[in-house]
């Protein structure tokens, strides 16, 4: 099991206020990473500055990219993150193009493919064959992951108008047409019934074992980490408290405390109950 | 009835009237400084005079037309809440409809456009208003690329407009270029006025945006009025050449060598022709804007505008450049407002500062909003509603902007969304198979 | 040096009445976080009804310069708020929670629409005025160059003084100023906890327009003229110095008001006088750009 990205000594400070205290953390390739701790641990900042919204006051963010080497995230800006590295991520409070139909936020997605086959817009202007395959080839990838997401008859519904759950699901299925080498979910599960949370467990293992995509996994709801996930790491004050399996990181003393504070008792029925 | 209906609160009529009072009271408030008291010049010093009795129609006015606009709104809100009880239009059919009326309306303005200068030929007060409304619709298409696909407010969109105009005015009178020759560099001019600006300002919010926009629009108007060498200062440039065509020219005499437009088809001279030839060269220049921007709007860069404006976040969340995207968004508004500027300056033939003030940028961006932000046919109805409405009110000349700037208000706050704000989408599912054209 | 010592003076004077303008516009954008568009014509309205009351007074010889600017202060107030709370009610408050373009839109409309109202109904000729308030202290004689002070350019710095003190304190100290900070922070959240937002925000704008409203009285006391034109200009130059401030900071428009008062009587005075407005506006440009929070505003971390 090759490691895919490699945070080192990760810092991020807000003036006086430090969100992220040295972390140190592996993601697979291939696999899915579980992120979990109590609300302000830091989690939606390392997400942030692993896609290039923050500069991290210090340390370094290395990806072994499958095709291009070794990568270094910090470096990058935001927008170079997805389109150079494929780190693509999804948004706690999902940032859809709301006005916009269901289909026409996949094909933005795929931006930078599209504007370099239409080669300034020249050749999309006047039509050319090369421009019209690849906007084909990109209808087919759209039309793809609708499918596999259950999304065809809504593919012409402005975004914006669809309920909480289905926008949930669009907000995958776009971060997924830019063809991600990692996938960064933030809190997918959040606002979902517990039967769109099954379907979302379905597919998150789904991708991970038939497409190969890892998975960092920011979520509150355990029913979806502790099933998914291979790995959790577990940060508190922005910190890293644990780290392992699922089956580890639940029985772990200092998670416990982390989240239910001294009282053993309750941790364990938290923890059961979960 | 399972469902919960919550109904309109109606007021009853004792609370109409105290309401019209409440309103007519703050009306007299209003009225006292500036209807019912007025200073006038009297031998070199102000004296005070009173208009009681219009002070007291304009409260009449107010509470009247209080009442009036209650019973309107609570008869329509009443209407439009039997419709939802009804359940009668579903939404797929109010769209569809929508789009059929649209497309209808669109073939039905560019057939009226292309006959008008034939059924009005001898009417130059009809032609030279229709090319002012072609003039502000090119304008309002303009704009709407930076408006309303790429959501950056602009408010200084008429120092492209002045660029392009005195591109080709400079062009023209001392280095004796053509209109042809003159329309794609001063195009490209204002291109590269739309690029120096929008790059440093691109990190500016929409608000910022908006009054920095405008400072660079003044900017370029006091340039214009001061430097008086370059420009020719308030007294601006005149004797501008007019376009000929392919070579012909629209004069009496036309010059040593030359051949006019009359003479070459045998036809008697007459003004009229050059009006309709300039007419017909507007028509152009916009339809081709037209199919431009359209088609621009189903490409990568049109859907990366639309996005832009959505969620400049998730914009970069999906490896977006939004530095580009913006750039190029004002960059081709600038472009297509420079080419206005050409043609403003062609047919006038004489050009000032005056005509670059900040209420142009206004009335473009009046249209632009009011149309429906992004409906290029709601910027048509807005342009010819903007421009033919004073001219059918030429009584009221004085009244003009005082209807436009209290039409602006009202019309925004009845429709947020504009006249036409109804979107249709760049690319459907089911068109797949098809090739996208 | 005498020269500059009087420019400094006539800066601060000049400066010292954007301040008072940009007051509104910091006020108005903290609460609602809009742009007031029409508060320049707010205080271009209040200018004219300052000059029907002293022309008024004028006409029932009243000769008490006190009394007289007391009266003229209290009226241009009383009737400025009447608009400021008019335009809110009318412009503004119906498309809260619109977007964010609609509100500019019709903030736009309403400064056309206020403007031409003036044209119409007060003409649009300019409106002189007898001076007011003449004379002033010999500072400094220098041999080519006497600097003075007006008695109305100090009347002018004094009130301001006094009016920012004023503010300060009630914003930071009385119930009102509490409520007025709690819905900029969090309008729904200030609303369940009692706050009476539509209140507060329509009391906001009758402040700001009450702050315009003394500029007015000044700017018709100072220069003795007044046209329907001079909101727009103000109003931006106002804008500019709460931007440059920081918009959202009462003394940082004050300071802003100072500093572009300072800049355009010193770059009209050695520079070019005609590009006196193109500083300002580049001035405003560059602070945008390169320290878009202002002089002493919070900066603002983006919200991912």
């Amino acid at each position: 099991m090759s490691t895919l990205l490699s945070v080192r000594n990760l810092t991020m400070r807000f003036g006086g206020l430090t969100a992220i205290d040295d972390l140190s953390l592996e993601v697979p390739a291939g696999r899915i990473t579980g992120i979990i701790g109590p609300n302000g641990a830091g989690k939606t900042t390392l997400f942030n500055c692993l896609t290039g919204f923050y500069k991290p006051t210090s340390g370094t963010l290395r990806l072994a990219h499958p095709h291009h080497g070794e990568m270094r995230l910090e470096a990058l800006a935001s927008h170079k993150v997805v389109r150079d590295a494929q780190v693509v991520r999804t948004f706690q409070n999902i940032r859809l193009f709301p006005k916009m139909t269901v289909l026409e936020n996949l094909i933005v997605a795929q931006h930078n493919v599209l504007q370099r086959a239409s080669r300034f817009s020249i050749a999309g202007l006047f039509g050319l064959a090369a421009y019209r395959e690849a906007e084909a080839a990109a209808l087919d990838r759209a039309a793809t992951w609708l499918e596999r997401l259950g999304l065809v008859d809504l593919a012409d519904h402005a975004a914006g108008d669809l309920p909480y759950g289905i926008q949930r699901r669009i907000e995958i299925a776009r971060a997924l047409c830019v063809d991600p080498v990692l996938l960064c979910l933030d809190e997918p599960a959040a606002g979902l019934n517990p039967r769109e949370s099954a379907e979302l467990n379905e597919l998150l293992l789904y991708l991970c074992r038939e497409r190969g995509v890892a998975i960092l996994l920011i979520e509150h709801d355990m029913s979806v980490v502790m099933n998914v996930s291979d790995h959790i790491g577990v940060i508190n004050y922005g910190r890293k408290i644990a780290e392992g399996t699922p089956e580890a990181v639940r029985n772990d003393p200092q998670v416990i405390k982390a989240y239910l504070g001294e009282d053993e008792d309750e941790a364990q029925a938290g923890g059961a109950a979960a | 009835m399972s469902a919960v209906v919550f109904a309109h609160h109606r007021m009853s009529p004792a609370e109409r009237v105290r309401d019209a009072a409440w309103v007519a009271f703050v009306a007299l408030l209003l009225g006292i400084p500036l209807i019912g008291l007025t200073t006038v010049d009297a031998g070199g010093r102000l004296e005070v005079s009173t208009r009681f009795g219009m002070l007291a129609l304009f409260v009449a006015i107010a509470f009247g037309g209080r009442i009036a606009l209650r019973a309107t709104v609570d008869h329509f809100k009443a209407r439009k809440l039997a419709r939802q009880q009804a359940r009668g239009a579903s939404e797929a059919t109010a769209a569809s409809t929508t789009r059929r009326v649209s497309t209808w309306l669109g073939w039905f303005a560019l057939g009226a456009s292309i006959g008008l200068p034939i059924l009005f030929s001898d009417n130059r007060y009809v032609v030279d208003t229709a090319t002012t409304v072609l003039i502000y619709v090119m304008l309002g298409w303009g704009l709407n690329v930076v408006v309303g696909l790429a959501g950056l407010l602009d408010l200084g969109y008429v120092a492209f407009y002045a660029v392009g105009a005195y591109s080709y005015a400079i062009l023209a009178t001392e280095h004796g270029w053509g209109f042809w020759q003159a329309l794609p560099v001063s195009g490209a001019m204002a291109a590269t006025f739309g690029i120096l600006l929008g790059y440093p300002i691109l990190r500016l919010r929409g608000d910022y945006l908006a009054i920095v926009t405008l400072g660079f629009g003044e900017i370029i108007r006091i340039i214009l009025v001061n430097w008086t060498d370059f420009s020719g200062g308030p007294n601006g440039i005149s004797s501008i050449p007019r376009p000929s065509f392919f070579g012909l020219e629209f004069t009496r005499r036309p010059a040593e060598g030359e051949q006019s437009f009359a003479a070459f088809f045998g036809l008697d001279y007459s003004p009229m022709q050059r009006l309709i030839f300039l007419y017909y060269l507007i028509l152009v220049l916009a339809l081709l804007t037209h199919v431009f921007v359209s088609r621009l709007r189903r490409l990568p860069v049109g859907r990366a505008w639309e996005a832009l404006r959505e969620d400049e976040i998730a914009c970069r969340a999906m490896g977006m450049n939004t530095t580009n995207i913006k750039l190029s968004a004002f960059a081709i508004g600038a472009m297509l407002g420079g080419f206005a500027g050409v043609f403003f300056a062609a047919r006038q033939g004489f050009i000032s500062p005056e005509s670059f003030v900040f209420t142009e940028s206004a009335i473009v961006l009046a249209i632009v909003v009011l149309g429906g932000m992004g409906s290029q046919l709601g910027v048509v109805l807005a342009a010819a509603l903007l421009v033919l409405i004073p001219e059918f009110g030429r009584n009221f000349a004085e009244y003009r902007m005082l209807l436009f700037g209290a039409a602006m208000v009202l019309i925004m706050v009845w429709k947020p969304g504009g006249l036409l704000s109804h979107r249709e989408p760049t690319v459907r599912l089911g068109q797949r198979e098809e090739t996208p054209a | 040096m005498a020269y500059a010592l009087q420019q400094l003076i006539n800066g601060l004077t000049l400066g010292s009445m954007y301040g008072l303008i940009a007051i509104g516009y910091t006020m108005v954008y903290g609460i609602i976080g809009m742009i007031n568009f029409a508060h320049g014509d707010i205080f271009m309205v209040s200018a004219f009804i300052a000059v029907t009351c002293f022309t008024l007074l004028a006409a029932a010889d009243v000769s008490s310069i006190p009394l007289a600017l007391m009266f003229v202060l209290m009226v241009t107030i009383f009737f400025t708020s009447a608009y400021g709370w008019a335009v809110e009610r009318v412009a503004y408050r119906p498309l809260r929670g619109s977007t964010r373009l609609a509100p500019l839109i019709s903030a736009i409309g309403m400064s056309i629409f206020l403007q031409n109202t003036v044209q119409l109904t007060q003409g649009a000729r300019v409106k002189p005025i007898p001076p007011v308030i003449e004379g002033g202290i010999e500072l400094w004689a220098a041999p080519d160059f006497t600097v003075q002070i007006g008695w109305s350019q100090l009347l002018i710095i004094v009130t301001t003084v006094v009016l920012m003190t004023a503010f300060t304190w009630m914003i930071t100290r009385t119930p009102f100023g509490r409520q007025q900070r709690a819905c900029e922070q969090d309008r729904t959240m200030a609303a369940l906890l009692g706050v009476n937002v539509d209140r507060t925000i329509s009391l906001t704008f009758m402040l700001g327009a009450s702050l315009a409203a003394v500029a007015g009285v000044m700017v018709s006391v100072y220069y003795g003229v007044v046209d329907f034109f001079i909101g727009f200009l103000a109003g931006i130059k106002a804008f500019t110095a709460a931007v440059l401030g920081g918009i959202g900071s009462l003394p940082g428009a004050m300071l802003g008001g100072l500093l572009i008062g300072l800049i355009e009587s010193f770059w009209a005075a050695y520079l070019w006088a005609e590009y006196k407005d193109v500083a300002t506006f580049g001035i405003l440009c560059l602070v945008l750009m390169l320290r878009p929070s202002g002089l002493l505003g919070r900066p603002e971390v983006e919200k991912v």
